[in-house]
């Protein structure tokens, strides 16, 4: 992902880039979030500092920071929309659109690709019927690369929706990965 | 030679991140760390670093205790201390596994440092997508707590620390000290200019101290056994030992725990159990891919630590030793690369943010046999313009690899050059 490049737009209601109320209101934390959210603000003395791991969490509830997921965070967090949106366009991680069921990420970096990651890649482009960006039609599998995932002595290595690295693959080992993401 | 197991101790005790049995079966069960702040004045913590000649061992090689020495006294400001966990230098994986496998040794050693800098608020910074090792530490965090070892008045003292996880979110530039301190803020990770440095002005608009996880976990060893024992292990400028990650085409690729001064070409063909069969050793980038690439020559010359690595032109690093042999297409290796701090590049200044993607895209004519004689030339050019013109030094690290593969293997290059 290029992070100099400049996505997208998000409607900014009435409120013109200062704290929107609309479209957030029926969005709430789960319990658990919520409870993990009071007991780490007060780490932080500034609540901007809090937004990165505000939005991790939204995230995994929300399954994609939308734009009403954009306009809760904000609100918790009583920053403006555009600070929100610059940070989500920076990091690779916060996805603004639903990706698949499972998310597979390759790592493409130097010692991967020595031990044969764009092998692997090429294996999953074609079992798969898509391309590296791309989802496939039933909504099961999402398809790209990750930069060094700090596991280059077991490599090559590939991560499904950031849960643990699956390690030292072989075109076996990665098609009985595949068969049990049901 | 053999490794040498100080920061690997606890690596194979079973559960070691599980705080009873660090406690009852590891080195060094808090115990250390708790003598340090019962017994010890903050500015003999500090005096002691500095006389063991601690390096930083995220890639910098900064002398530790000196950096803490550039926090200044009698400031009314909290001062933060910052656990560099977001290991994002290609070939490096040392971090991750202190974090999964140790991560209270990690933990004892920001205690000693908090102590040491008057520090009450700590936060251990940590890639993304190391779910694991996210999970571990906040986990041994946690434990901590609930022991009275974290938390107001920690052992029993008056001495409060607060420390937690902080996430990071997929990018590389979050490595860079600064890059790291605007993200904890909230921010995007875009690097400062230092001066000031984050020292006299860090997170939140006050004294930082960011350090690499292997550097805090190398404190412990150094409080419990002191200074003279510690550079028994090591030269004299690069004392101690070190974890060396050692990834590419060698038989037995992982995390090596060795003296610095131990020789390359023993942690290749001893330790790592040599090449693949029928290879040949072709090139080594001995500290992460910001170092410039040896060829097996000047490789196999080299003694692992700052000083001989420099000598021959390259850099310790992050201690990330990536081998290739007679099978790498170096064209297709610096195009791997070269995509790679095209991606990472901040965008924050000119010479980087249109450098990086320049570079990639000539690199990759080349890959294609569409390169012009006159892009050698060329891509030196864009070298020279990105380099010391940035605020970080991204743009100098992209710089390294082209540079070094171009020059020293130019005839693979030279190869791909368009035939009219």
């Amino acid at each position: 992902m290029d992070k100099a490049s400049n996505p997208s737009s998000v409607s900014h209601g009435a409120s013109n880039g200062a704290s929107s109320s609309g479209n957030a209101a029926h969005l709430a934390f789960s319990a658990e979030n919520e409870r993990w959210f009071q007991k780490m603000l007060p780490q932080y003395p500034d609540r901007e500092a809090a937004l990165i791991p505000t939005l991790h969490r939204a995230l995994n509830q929300f399954g994609a920071l939308s734009e009403d997921v954009i306009h809760f965070v904000a609100d918790k967090l009583e920053l403006p929309i555009s600070k929100v949106l610059a940070v989500i366009s920076f990091y690779t991680m916060l996805k603004r659109e639903p990706q698949g069921k499972y998310n597979v990420q390759v790592c493409r970096t130097l010692s991967c690709a020595l031990m044969g990651a764009e092998e692997l890649i090429a294996h999953l482009e074609k079992k798969l019927g898509i391309h590296l960006g791309e989802t496939t039609p039933d909504g099961r599998f999402t398809l790209s690369t990750a930069e060094c995932l700090a596991s280059c002595g077991t490599a090559p290595v590939l991560q499904i929706n950031v849960e643990e690295l699956d390690e030292n693959l072989t075109i076996e080992k990665v098609d009985s990965i595949l068969a049990r993401c049901h | 030679m053999d490794e040498v197991r100080l920061l690997k101790q606890n690596w194979y005790v079973p559960q070691a991140w599980n705080i009873d049995v660090y406690i009852n079966q590891c080195n060094f069960g808090y115990r250390t760390a708790e003598r340090v702040v019962k017994t010890m004045q903050p500015s003999a913590v500090t005096d002691l670093v500095k006389a063991s000649g601690l390096r930083g061992r995220g890639g910098a090689g900064f002398p530790t205790g000196v950096k803490w020495g550039f926090v200044p006294k009698n400031i009314n400001k909290p001062v933060y201390l910052i656990n560099n966990a977001d290991e994002g230098e290609p070939g490096t994986f040392k971090d991750r596994y202190i974090m999964e496998l140790d991560p209270h040794m990690m933990i004892e050693g920001m205690i000693i440092a908090a102590y040491a800098l008057g520090c009450h608020q700590a936060y251990v910074y940590i890639r993304g997508e190391l779910k694991l090792a996210i999970e571990r530490v906040q986990g041994a965090i946690d434990q901590c707590y609930a022991k009275g070892f974290l938390g107001k008045g920690i052992f029993g003292t008056s001495f409060d620390l607060d420390m937690i996880v902080h996430p990071g979110a997929g990018a590389y530039i979050c490595g860079e000290e600064t890059g790291l301190i605007s993200s904890l803020e909230g921010k995007k990770g875009q690097p400062r200019l230092k001066p000031p440095f984050p020292a006299v002005v860090g997170v939140f608009g006050s004294p930082t101290i960011v350090n690499n996880t292997e550097t805090l976990a190398s404190l412990p060893y150094i409080l419990e056994h002191g200074v003279e024992k510690y550079r028994q292990q090591g030269t004299e400028k690069s004392p101690g030992t070190k974890l060396f990650t050692v990834s590419g085409h060698v038989m037995k690729p992982g995390v090596y725990e060795i003296p610095l001064g131990f020789p390359l070409k023993d942690l290749i063909f001893n330790l790592c159990g040599g090449l693949k069969p029928g290879r040949t050793l072709k090139a080594v980038i001995p500290g992460g891919s910001s170092a410039p690439v040896l060829t097996a020559e000047e490789a196999l010359k080299c003694t692992m630590d700052y000083e001989s690595i420099a000598a021959a032109g390259s850099m310790l690093g992050s201690g990330a030793v990536i081998i290739m042999d007679d099978s790498t297409d170096m064209v297709w290796a610096l195009a791997n690369l070269s995509s790679f701090y095209a991606h990472e590049s901040c965008g924050q200044c000119t010479p980087c943010r249109e450098g990086t993607r320049w570079m990639d895209d000539i690199i990759h004519k080349f890959k294609r046999n569409q390169a012009e004689l006159s892009d050698f030339d060329l891509l030196m050019d864009i070298c020279d313009n990105m380099t010391g013109t940035t605020i970080c030094a991204l743009s100098d690290a992209a710089v390294m690899p082209v540079k070094s593969f171009v020059t020293k293997f130019r005839n693979e290059f030279e190869q791909h050059v368009r035939r009219v």
